[in-house]
């Protein structure tokens, strides 16, 4: 049926991206030159951004996309490129104790692997999820959000004074 | 609405008033008065002064509004009858099904100590009006003392613990504030921080004591009264109940009792009182006669039942707060022997009344315990503001008796008769006030089978008269000596070296005046310093016959208004019930002649079943169901469990007053005051040569000497031991405990196993024990040296260990929870 | 679609941001990695909101995301001052807190 074939296309596409994703993210922590850690770090928001598309979060996407992608990315390229000379592989851009990693990080997952496949088995997503608009994001930004949207107004304010502050030569 | 049919059902039995009915406003006019000086003090004509004296006096006028009111409403009620008190509550903050509200609880005690507090925080205004003039921090001295008394009172009206707590705090952080007033001094901010901590000690106790009792009372508070745990009456009355678990409420009293401890200077926790007189004397008045001593006092007699079943008071056996309070008694006041700082004297004697308060209440003496925090914040105020008068006026800001007083009798006489009248009140003389208290203290104290604490407490009388006969001695007799004979020392001035230089407008601003200050002599002080002394000079001599047993029953009115009727009593009388009462006439089997007839209980019950709980806030309203007519037939409360009904206090007896026994108290007294005046005049008037250094001839009395003037070794023993064991790292500690002591003692071993046999020594304790001790050693070193990395400063480091701990946490939940 | 491929998917890209926090010395990519964290959650965020068919998890994923804009900004902006002041950025070398 057509519903069962948007269903397997949205699984197929799901498995694709988040093949990609996990493989980008495993590149931008092993990775050995810094540019490239970024340019994969694109990789990962990219596929989130597709993904948030498979959850119906239009909105969303765009936004990480043109904040992400577009200006943090713009960001760390800047970053890296005014705190280091050179360009291209290094040698030490891990700690002696990296390892440690290794057993947290995995440990980590065991847990939340169990604790998710406890809590919600083989729940489905409702099949019928309607897109939400940008007009329903909206509205509820300046409604029932309108507070913390206006303690994030301050927030960003501080951070971009913060930053200027920072990273000024005086 | 509900309120205001309770108000139709209950007038012809408990009146009401506007001032009770908003005593919550008593620490709010301070608290607001706060704000006003902080903001706008400094641009006043008055720099700030007269907002804090106008608040005292507003909220001294509320409280003696509330305080007649409440007088009214005893004397409205039924002999020997529940007054229930007024009680006001609003939602705080609540947090799924937990509400925390504010309010008010105001009946007998709350009033008697609003007024108290109220009385002494006006008139030590007006006295730091005149001894602060000039003083640099003059508008935020103003500002700490007015929300200092803030927080006294909010803790006095409070509602519920968390309230309480909140006034509690408060006050803490103001005692630092006013203690470190003169900071530039660094003795003076080490006395605030010693302050501080050792009560924030203590405060450990408050928060665990609430917490304990709120998860154990909850329930039963919310089911039986609609109140939750926190609540006075819902914890006074959970406490009688029968349903506390005796570990549970064990734990708790013990817990608040510790805060107690802190924060009203008991033994050990009394080192930071004395020093405490760092400050400025007001603050030493203020803090050590009615407020902030005296809170771990007033929160034992606040939540007395909860005192009295988890400590077993009554229970035929020594407790924990009699013999911390009996302990307080003899230890202070010997230390206060050899003292030579007058107002250090005094804190002393304040730590051994509080002992007394404290063995009056731990020996189930309330009523005179509480009547002792009101006739003691009289005199003991007056005290202090005497020696703040003598070094204002007369020996240059020093308080040393020794040194610089001496013979000011002819001098001051006004400072001199107020201190007399104190002084005689503070040793229990009759008639002046300390009498009625003390001596109730310690005649119901062995009449509740305490005998030994009755000798702690009359020892303690013979003490403290020959203390203060002492001070008063080297203050007041004998020849002038260094400041007051007009001598002039810089640097040893104790109490105000940062006020000095600033004290411009009384007399000895320049050096020039000074000189010309120092040839007319010593003075009496200024009008707004002498009367304050006065007023409280007259209450040291008037308030005991609020409550003068020896006079008859009739005399005994702060008994009457203070004491809260030990009856089982309808819940409605004190908090409204979720669902039908009907006909749950209380008690049936005490003895009853109820003036109340059983129908208008029964509406009453009915009334409070159809109304929404929420809807009232005068819950505090409704009457009490029992009435009765003897005031010492045997209520079931505090012994047993009520059937039915709730208890709010538990059931105490009275010693009768025997003029014997109070004969008795005052001849050794009289033996106090004479011993030590026959030594002082011996020692300090004619030098005799048995006397004068018998601390360094005689060995046994020389270590006791030591001792005292060491405070018992127990500073060192705060500062020294405990604080410097904790401030280096504990895993050095462990290893120097193994290499120093568990080393020297298998070392010890070793040698002795040489001398008895060589083989011992060398298979056994070389090579097993030897090694074993020392693998301990090296173990601990090794964990010292394999945590230390942990403190890398690197963040990664923390971040892993941040996660990993995650990660563990996490794990142990899905195991836990799978 | 099941629920849990999405908050799989997410705690994957969790522990591989949580590895990368720990493992790397570079302040820049330590960064990046903290920039993993955050969308993993996001991603969590709207699969609830999903499956609760609400619209909250949208707006919180908006939020995040504009935090996520701040702390880089203020986090290169610490990174160009370390880098002014000693010459490196690597975090292992800042450790005047050490024990």
């Amino acid at each position: 049926m057509f519903a069962s074939d948007v269903l397997v296309a949205q699984n197929i596409g799901f498995a694709i991206l988040a093949t990609i994703m996990v493989i980008g993210a495993l590149r931008v922590v092993t990775t050995s030159n810094v540019v490239h850690a970024a340019l994969w770090l694109v990789v990962v928001l990219a596929g989130a951004a597709a993904q948030y598309v498979l959850l119906a979060a239009e909105f969303v996407a765009i936004t990480q996309v043109l904040v992400y992608i577009g200006a943090v990315m713009v960001l760390f390229l800047f970053g890296t490129m005014l705190t280091r000379a050179r360009i291209g592989a290094e040698s030490d851009l891990n700690n002696k104790n990296w390892f440690l990693g290794i057993p947290v990080a995995v440990a980590l997952f065991v847990a939340m692997a169990i604790a998710l496949d406890s809590g919600f088995g083989s729940q489905k997503m409702p099949a019928d999820s309607a897109v939400a608009t940008t007009q329903e994001i909206s509205d509820q930004i300046f409604g029932p959000y309108l507070l913390p949207f206006w303690a994030l107004s301050f927030v960003l304010l501080a951070a971009v004074v913060g930053a200027i502050v920072l990273a000024r030569r005086d | 609405m509900f309120a205001e049919a309770t108000e139709v059902a209950t007038e012809a039995v408990l009146r009401s008033g506007w001032f009770l009915e908003h005593a919550w406003a008593i620490p709010v006019i301070p608290a607001l008065s706060f704000f006003l000086i902080i903001f706008f003090g400094k641009r006043m004509p008055k720099k700030g002064s007269e907002f804090g004296v106008a608040s005292m006096l507003g909220a001294l006028v509320f409280a003696g509004g509330a305080a007649y009111e409440w007088i009214q409403r005893v004397n409205g009620a039924p002999e020997g009858a529940f007054v229930s008190p007024v009680v006001k509550t609003w939602t705080w903050w609540q947090n799924s099904g937990i509400s925390f509200g504010i309010g008010q609880h105001v009946d007998g005690l709350t009033v008697a100590i609003l007024l108290v507090v109220a009385f002494i925080s006006t008139l030590v205004q007006i006295y730091s009006l005149e001894y602060l003039r000039g003083d640099r921090r003059y508008t935020h001295f103003f500002a700490s003392l007015t929300l200092f008394s803030a927080g006294m009172l909010n803790m006095v009206v409070a509602e519920n613990m968390i309230q309480l707590i909140l006034g509690w705090e408060i006050m803490g952080l103001c005692s630092f504030l006013l203690i470190g007033h003169w900071w530039e001094e660094g003795a003076n901010s080490r006395a605030a921080l010693k302050a501080f901590f050792t009560t924030r000690t203590g405060d450990i106790g408050l928060l665990t004591g609430t917490a304990i009792l709120f998860f154990s009372a909850n329930e039963w508070t919310t089911k039986t009264l609609g109140v939750s745990g926190f609540s006075i009456r819902g914890l006074s009355s959970w406490a009688l109940s029968g349903d506390p678990g005796h570990a549970a409420i064990t734990m708790g009293a013990i817990a608040l009792f510790i805060a107690a401890i802190g924060k009203s200077g008991q033994f050990p926790l009394h080192t930071w009182l004395p020093d405490a007189m760092a400050g400025p004397t007001p603050v030493s008045s203020l803090l050590h006669s009615s407020t902030m001593v005296v809170a771990g006092v007033f929160l034992v007699a606040r939540l007395y039942p909860v005192f009295f079943k988890g400590m077993d008071i009554l229970g035929g056996s020594a407790n924990f707060i009699v013999v911390i309070g009996g302990i307080t008694i003899v230890i202070a006041a010997l230390l206060a022997f050899v003292q030579t700082d007058i107002k250090k004297v005094l804190a002393y004697s304040t730590v051994s009344q509080l002992g007394y308060m404290m063995m009056g209440l731990g020996a189930g003496a309330w009523l005179p315990a509480v009547f002792h925090i009101f006739t003691h914040a009289f005199f003991k105020a007056c005290l202090f503001l005497g020696a703040g008068s003598i070094s204002h006026s007369s020996s240059h800001h020093s308080f040393e008796m020794k040194k610089d007083m001496g013979g000011l009798s002819k001098f001051m006489p006004i400072t001199f008769g107020t201190w007399i009248i104190s002084t005689l009140a503070l040793c229990g003389v009759f008639p002046f006030s300390g009498f009625f208290s003390k001596d109730e203290i310690i005649d119901n104290v062995g009449h509740n089978g305490y005998n030994v604490f009755m000798i702690v407490g009359l020892t303690g009388a013979f003490l403290t008269a020959a203390y203060m006969t002492r001070a008063t001695y080297l203050t007041f007799f004998g020849q002038p000596r260094g400041a007051s004979a007009g001598e002039h020392h810089e640097e040893e001035s104790h109490d105000s070296h940062a006020a000095h230089d600033d004290h411009a407008d009384h007399g000895h601003d320049t050096h020039d005046s000074h000189d010309a200050h120092a040839s007319h002599g010593p003075h009496e002080s200024g009008w707004l310093i002498t009367v304050p002394l006065i007023i409280l000079a007259t209450l040291a001599l008037g308030s005991g016959f609020l409550n003068a047993a020896p006079f008859g029953e009739k005399w005994e009115n702060f008994k009457k208004w203070v004491e809260p009727s030990a009856e089982v009593i309808n819940p409605t009388g004190i908090a409204y019930v979720v669902g039908s009462v009907g006909e749950s006439r209380v008690a049936s089997d005490t003895p009853t002649d109820s003036t109340i007839a059983p129908t208008e209980v029964a509406t009453e019950g009915e009334q409070v079943a159809v109304e929404d709980p929420a809807a009232s806030h005068t819950e505090g309203e409704a009457l009490m169901a029992e009435a009765s007519g003897e005031m010492h037939h045997e209520s079931p409360c505090g012994t047993e469990t009520p059937e039915q009904g709730v208890c709010m206090a538990p059931q105490i007896h009275h010693a009768p007053f025997k003029w014997s026994k109070a004969a008795t108290s005052m001849l050794i007294v009289l033996a106090g005051f004479l011993l030590s005046l026959f030594m002082c005049i011996q020692l300090y008037e004619k030098k005799n040569k048995k006397f004068v250094g018998l601390t360094e001839r005689n060995k046994a009395l020389g270590f006791g000497y030591k001792l005292l003037v060491n405070k018992y070794y127990l500073d060192v023993l705060y500062e020294k031991i405990i604080v410097r064991s904790i401030a280096h790292p504990i895993a050095g500690a462990v290893y120097r405990f193994n290499q120093k002591v568990l080393d020297g003692v298998v070392n010890g071993a070793g040698t002795t196993a040489k001398g008895i046999a060589g083989w011992v020594y060398r298979n056994i304790d070389q090579r097993v024990v030897d090694g074993a001790v020392n693998g301990t050693g090296s173990v601990a070193h090794g964990a010292g040296s394999a945590l230390r990395p942990v403190q890398s400063g690197k963040v990664n480091q923390y971040g892993a260990l941040l996660f990993g701990a995650a990660a563990i946490g996490a794990l142990v939940l899905v195991i836990v929870n799978t | 679609m099941l629920v849990n491929q999405f908050l799989i998917l997410a705690a994957v890209l969790f522990c591989i941001g949580v590895y990368g926090v720990i493992a790397r010395k570079n302040a820049v990519l330590v960064l990046m990695s903290i920039e993993l964290i955050l969308n993993s959650v996001n991603i969590n965020l709207l699969a609830f909101s999903m499956r609760n068919g609400s619209l909250d998890g949208h707006i919180f994923a908006l939020y995040i995301i504009a935090i996520a804009a701040a702390e880089v900004g203020v986090g290169l902006a610490m990174v160009l001052l370390m880098y002014r002041n000693r010459r490196s950025i690597d975090l292992d070398e800042l450790s005047e807190m050490k024990g």
